[in-house]
């Protein structure tokens, strides 16, 4: 069991609320990963749906790249809305 | 005091209190973090189930009856659970498998349970109902996967079944409660309750490539109070506390 591969738990809490990232368990396949994940991550209450991906899947940005990758974006407050003055007359914004 | 109908439900409580507080001895001791969880969980549905049940039963006795004077207070001859349910936890397939037969006897008798004609029986089978449906799936799919899995798994689980199959014929050697308690409507088709088993039993069986057994000799007794030696350890343990400490609470 040490060689069952790893796999993401994403848990959607409400109707209408986006799936989240809750943590991670070993599971041999697709099928004991959900129920792993039922009995590990929802006895609380804390979920309505469970999506599981294996964690090999999923790619991830690279910490060393952030400074490229998020800081361009520090200097744009032009990319927010609140940097734009809106007409007076403009209601229900 | 309808004696059969407070000796069915007493039955139907120590069968859910003796299978949990059984796999409870394990917590902690589960073969990875997961299945240690996913075991525990079926433990505290169990023992919850039986809880509601001795409520209702000591609710039938009056005399003062708790859920507690019948869960801590009564000596092995006084519980009426399978004698299955009271087998040793042994290694992971062991446990595995006597949770399937369980589960597979549950799942059917609870379905049935729910159209007792007692009302506070089929609440008490409703609530129950959508956890068992849970365990047996569970169950289930582990017999599969040992059956199904590699030589040393199929060993195990091959052994686990020659251990527990000759505890199987007393699921369904009714007692005289059960028998009085289906004449009234308490306890409906009893007579269909083997074949929904056996069923259920063959189609997963088929898929862990396991053979069922031939007929041969059946334990039986358990309903009765004629228990194995393995309950009176059990209780010794369970019931410590309240024997030495009386009425001592948390």
């Amino acid at each position: 069991m040490n060689n069952w591969p790893l796999w993401e738990i994403f848990l959607r809490s409400k109707n209408g609320l986006n799936h989240k990232h809750v943590g991670s368990l070993h599971a041999s396949d697709e099928k004991m990963a959900m129920q792993n994940a039922r009995d590990v991550y929802t006895r609380r209450n804390e979920g309505i749906s469970i999506w599981v991906v294996e964690s090999k899947y999923i790619s991830a940005s690279d910490p060393d790249e952030g400074e490229s990758l998020f800081d361009p974006a520090n200097d744009k407050v032009y990319r927010h809305p609140t940097f734009y003055n809106l007409p007076d007359e403009l209601k229900h914004i | 005091m309808d004696n059969h109908l407070y000796n069915f439900v007493l039955h139907l409580g120590d069968n859910a209190l003796i299978l949990g507080h059984r796999l409870s001895e394990i917590c902690g001791h589960g073969p990875i973090l997961e299945q240690d969880m996913a075991m525990t969980n079926i433990a505290l549905d169990l023992v919850g189930q039986s809880r509601n049940l001795y409520q209702l039963a000591a609710e039938l006795k009056g005399e003062g009856a708790t859920e507690d004077t019948l869960a801590y207070l009564r000596d092995a001859t006084e519980y009426k659970n399978f004698l299955l349910a009271e087998q040793k936890n042994g290694d992971f397939a062991k446990t595995v498998l006597r949770q399937f037969f369980y589960d597979a006897f549950n799942y059917h008798c609870y379905q049935r349970l729910l159209m007792s004609n007692y009302q506070p029986l089929a609440a008490i089978a409703d609530k129950a109902n959508k956890e068992i449906t849970y365990h047996l799936k569970w169950s289930s799919e582990w017999v599969i996967r040992l059956g199904d899995g590699t030589a040393e798994s199929m060993r195990r689980i091959k052994m686990a079944l020659e251990d527990l199959w000759p505890y199987t014929g007393e699921l369904f050697k009714f007692a005289d409660y059960e028998i009085a308690c289906n004449t009234e409507g308490i306890f409906p088709d009893i007579e269909g309750l083997k074949a929904d088993w056996d069923d259920e039993v063959r189609t997963i069986f088929a898929e862990a490539n396991l053979d069922i057994p031939e007929e041969k000799w059946m334990h039986d007794g358990g309903k009765r109070g004629v228990h194995s030696e393995h309950l009176g350890f059990l209780l010794a343990e369970m019931q410590f506390l309240q024997r030495a400490y009386p009425g001592q609470e948390w």
